[in-house]
């Protein structure tokens, strides 16, 4: 993984500084409440409903186990003795005071880490593929281009204030399992005919309120004009994206005022005078970058270990855990294990100090001390030895790690929602655990098979319900929190957005509203048909009818 | 005196600038002597009278571009870009533009709600002049706060005060 050297960790270093001096003054009463904001989000700070919230940085989602037992002690020391994973991989701390922000960063920068840009109205951190490197379909390994794009986009002084967050994801393998089509800048890493390296790039896509799919504004970017490409669009945007209402301040509102050819036209007509400029890269900078991300010395083993496969056979529940937790590896006898931050009864996504230490440990014992983080708020220990996995397994179902639900209907995607975010509507947490608690039976969760359902207290959409493959999002009804249920929408190469299936429901309803959809699907799916493709062969109407059509009754049987 | 920051120090600074209060107009708008910066709209009504003055320039309200006084650079005296809120950044995209796309090298003001913590990036978008509002800071807070023009003393990225990003203005280490 990449690696400070001395100017990035100065960066990082005269960064703290700064905000501790922002922070001093704010707290002398020389910044007023408005001016401190903006300079707090960009340092990931919010205030929340108990506590602020700081949101630290894991850039494209990748760390240390070093970073990781840092992480612990913020947990322990300043915070509740937990964090959350987000989905643009990131980690919240949910209770630090405001007085000690300045020194957690501190200590943060010390293993090199950061909160930079990880809100506000400016670049954010920019997300990835959690296999990259490791994945069999990939292209080009996407790290190296995330890591320049965001030094290129640290402190950048032109677009400290853009009208609005801008996000980033680049992906470089054949399935897109980064979500670039619901980015305002969605990369994807590619060859052209003749061999050489660039970019395809999308513009304008989000989730949020108008929840739309990125547009293709270039077919193919050559790698060394991407920053200056994106410095085009980001210009554009900077200077005529809406600033009158912040609903509408998205990048994807300006394309979708504009089309995107006149869209493409005007970052054309600004590319022009900057291509070819100081901000071309060069090949000894990508050299530079991508030799922190060359391959761990990977021993030469056999495709398939014997013991391994003797446990699987062996061991039902080490199996069942293998078939989803466990993925392919492009590199025989290995194989990459997700850990599962969604057991019933834990909030999805969060993982205690303890834990992260565990993690911490295996990383260092099996996967060359690095973990990934998912934006489906898992953990990936990328690079572990077949041999060792019923070991590992053994050690992960100890510490509540190895829930085996990967990709199954208890993998839920939500954010914190109303229990903790002060922009909520309606709580997330409480709805997935009633989602899990119902579907406890593992047999009928593999029956029912892949699955995304995905969970948001807000239009804000942090929890990408637009794209799972059930979408649940809290809504406010005369001061009631109300849920509203949406099915087919997809993340990846087929991404879609999901269908309203009707009027909203109460907290109390929504796990026998998904036993309906669910019932639906198993009922009319035919052989290996995943939910997602029943709902694309049917439309929604089947699935709407069995719900609205089954409460009805049973509301006239309870007022009858 | 109103004080400024000019060229990373703090001057005196006599410059006034001029805004349109309801019921003037550009043709009419009385302007008095001394160095000035009018609105966009009072110079396209009188460029020629008031080039002849030799101590007058332009600013350029938020939504104003770069583009409508590129033809006119080379006879103002100044040029102001206003920030009406400092959360508005589109003033950072037309000041390197007025730098960078039309070549222009004369004093380049920042004013508005022009606040230290963007100090830095106000300069490294190629303003030399930067205005704060006017009694908002005593002299020892603007005197600390030049000190904040090298908060990050290593950008990355170019910008129009150093075109050339790290990768090309150091060497750097490659991964142990």
């Amino acid at each position: 993984m990449y690696r400070y050297d001395a100017y990035d960790q100065r960066a990082v270093d005269e960064r703290v500084a700064q905000f501790r001096d922002q922070t001093r003054r704010y707290l002398a009463g020389e910044l007023t409440e408005d001016e401190y904001r903006p300079l707090r989000l960009q340092n990931g700070l919010y205030i929340q409903r108990h506590a602020p919230m700081l949101r630290i940085a894991v850039p494209y989602g990748l760390f240390s186990s070093a970073q990781l037992r840092m992480l612990a002690h913020v947990a322990r020391t300043y915070d509740k003795g937990y964090g959350h994973f987000t989905t643009r991989q990131n980690i919240q701390f949910n209770w630090p005071a405001l007085e000690d922000v300045p020194e957690i960063l501190a200590q943060l920068a010390t293993v090199q880490m950061h909160a930079i840009q990880t809100s506000g109205n400016c670049i954010r951190n920019i997300t990835s593929d959690a296999f990259a490197g490791v994945a069999g379909d990939e292209r080009i390994d996407p790290r190296p281009w995330c890591e320049i794009l965001r030094q290129w986009s640290s402190f950048h002084p032109e677009f400290a204030h853009l009208p609005r967050k801008f996000k980033f994801a680049v992906n470089g393998a054949e399935e897109d399992r980064a979500v670039i089509q619901a980015h305002d800048i969605g990369l994807d890493v590619i060859r052209n005919e003749a061999g050489e390296i660039g970019f395809r790039v999308l513009v304008g896509g989000g989730l949020g309120r108008t929840p739309i799919i990125g547009e293709q504004i270039a077919g193919f970017v050559p790698w060394q004009h991407i920053v200056t490409y994106c410095e085009s669009i980001l210009r554009v945007y900077n200077l005529h994206g809406r600033r009158d209402n912040k609903y509408k301040a998205r990048i994807k509102i300006l394309v979708k005022a504009l089309g995107i050819e006149e869209f493409r036209r005007q970052v054309e007509a600004e590319w022009a005078h900057v291509k070819n400029g100081p901000s071309t890269l060069t090949e000894a900078e990508v050299a530079r970058v991508a030799a922190h991300f060359v391959d761990p010395a990977y021993e030469t083993l056999p495709a398939h270990d014997a013991a391994y496969a003797e446990a699987l056979a062996d061991n039902k529940p080490f199996a069942a855990w293998a078939r989803r937790n466990v993925r392919a590896h492009k590199v025989p006898g290995y194989a990459s294990v997700v850990l599962s931050l969604k057991k019933t009864g834990v909030p999805p996504g969060d993982i205690s100090a303890e834990q992260m230490e565990l993690v911490a440990e295996l990383a260092d014992a099996h996967s060359y001390g690095e973990v990934r983080a998912t934006h489906q708020q898992n953990l990936v220990l990328a690079d572990v030895r077949q041999s060792e996995l019923f070991k590992l397994w053994q050690t992960l179902r100890d510490a509540g790690l190895a829930t085996p639900n990967i990709g199954l209907l208890t993998d839920i995607i939500a954010c914190p929602g109303g229990d903790y975010c002060a922009l909520a509507n309606a709580k997330s947490i409480p709805i997935a655990q009633a989602i899990q608690e119902r579907f406890d039976d593992l047999d009928y969760l593999y029956e029912i098979g892949d699955i995304d359902l995905n969970i948001s207290g807000c239009m804000n959409a942090c929890g990408h319900h637009h794209v799972g493959h059930i979408g649940v999002l809290g809504v406010d009804k005369n001061g009631e929190e109300w849920y509203q249920v949406t099915v087919g929408g997809a993340q990846g190469n087929q991404a879609s957005l999901g269908k309203v299936i009707g009027p909203s429901f109460a907290a109390h309803e929504m796990a026998d509203v998904v036993s309906s959809l669910i019932e639906t699907y198993v009922e009319n799916r035919h052989e290996d048909e995943r939910f997602i493709d029943t709902v694309r062969r049917l439309g929604i109407e089947p699935f709407k009818t069995n719900v609205y059509g089954k409460r009805q009754q049973e509301r006239k049987v309870a007022h009858g | 005196m109103a004080k400024v920051i000019r060229n990373r120090s703090i001057v005196d600074d006599t410059r006034q600038t001029v805004r349109l209060a309801e019921g003037e107009t550009p043709e009419g708008v009385a302007l008095p002597t001394g160095p000035l910066l009018v609105p966009l709209a009072v110079w396209q009504a009188r460029a020629d009278e008031l080039a002849a003055r030799g101590d007058v320039g332009v600013w350029l309200a938020a939504g104003e571009g770069a583009e409508a006084i590129a033809a006119e650079l080379p006879r103002l005296a100044a040029v102001g870009v206003h920030f009406p809120a400092f959360t508005d950044g589109r003033g950072y995209s037309t000041a390197a533009l007025l730098r960078t796309r039309y070549g222009y090298t004369g004093e380049l003001r920042a004013i508005g709600d022009v606040l230290r913590d963007q100090f830095q990036a106000y300069v490294r978008c190629g303003f030399d002049t930067l205005q704060p509002p006017e009694g908002r800071y005593s002299d020892e807070q603007l005197q600390a706060a030049l000190a904040s023009l090298g908060d990050i003393s290593t950008p990355y990225q170019g910008a129009v005060d150093e075109p050339r990003p790290l990768w090309l203005r150091a060497q750097r280490g490659v991964a142990a």
